[in-house]
């Protein structure tokens, strides 16, 4: 039995769902930024496994855009983690929670 | 296509992100989030796109989890204290995760099986960047120059 795109589509889910988790219930601004990169490569996944499992002769259109997805990844990944280098030097924290000095 | 390589690294891949979005200490979630992110090059290897896959391990566990841990050790003070977590982040996720497998689920048989596939070269991938995707590349390259620039303006020190 060889694995098919649903297993592929699974795995992808389960993937996006643990990047959720580490968005949504870690208080530490690097944990979610963590889990943004791994929500992004779950996309990456799919469309790989989308380009694969598509009708033949397929544009390597999944391919190209997971290319640009890295990409642009990398660019958020840098950006984030000085904001949160800034941040730190700020407030002196890196928790999410306490910076809240713009809620009304 | 084996299953065996497949279900290897779908474990490995899965127990890596699971422990990289659970433990208390950022510096482990830092080494297992390089490690989920082999996994996922792994899955690229298997599916025929070795250039992503090769990508994907450059980009990632080669500057990005490097980045992090500099990060990490920039913010020290404040790593040792845990911040807690959030139980309701659970409920949700495990809300969208059944939301997922049931689309995937009840969406039948897309593709049964994989064609054979012509493996993509590098090759033809610079020729496409070079032709097709000539936009979206300079696009890119604006946007990683614009994300460098800002990304310094952002650390540097501040005069007071």
């Amino acid at each position: 039995m060889t694995p098919t795109l649903q297993f592929f589509l699974i795995v992808s889910a389960a993937l996006f769902c643990i990047g959720l988790l580490a968005a949504l219930s870690r208080r530490h601004a690097i944990f979610i930024l963590i889990g943004i990169e791994m929500m992004l490569a779950a996309a990456g996944l799919n469309f790989i496994a989308f380009w694969r499992f598509g009708p033949r002769p397929a544009p390597p259109t999944g391919v190209m855009v997971t290319i640009f997805a890295i990409a642009i990844a990398a660019a958020e990944a840098a950006v984030g983690l000085a904001l949160v280098i800034a941040v730190y030097r700020h407030y002196r924290t890196t928790n999410v929670d306490q910076l809240d000095h713009l809620k009304g | 296509m084996s299953s065996v390589a497949f279900i290897v690294i779908a474990i490995l891949t899965l127990a890596a992100a699971l422990a990289a979005a659970t433990l208390p200490k950022l510096i482990h979630a830092a080494l297992c989030f390089a490690l989920s992110f082999v996994g996922v090059a792994a899955f690229y290897f298997l599916l025929g796109a070795e250039f992503v896959g090769l990508v994907q391990i450059f980009v990632y566990v080669g500057a990005v989890a490097v980045l992090i841990v500099f990060t990490i050790l920039l913010t020290r003070h404040d790593v040792e204290k845990d911040h807690g977590f959030n139980w309701s982040g659970v409920a949700v996720t495990l809300a969208v995760f059944a939301g997922l497998i049931w689309a995937v689920l009840k969406s039948g048989n897309l593709a049964p099986t994989a064609a054979p596939v012509a493996p993509l070269t590098v090759k033809q991938i610079g020729e496409l960047l070079m032709t097709d995707y000539v936009w979206p590349l300079q696009c890119v390259g604006v946007l990683l120059t614009a994300a460098l620039i800002g990304a310094l303006v952002l650390v540097l020190e501040e005069k007071r």
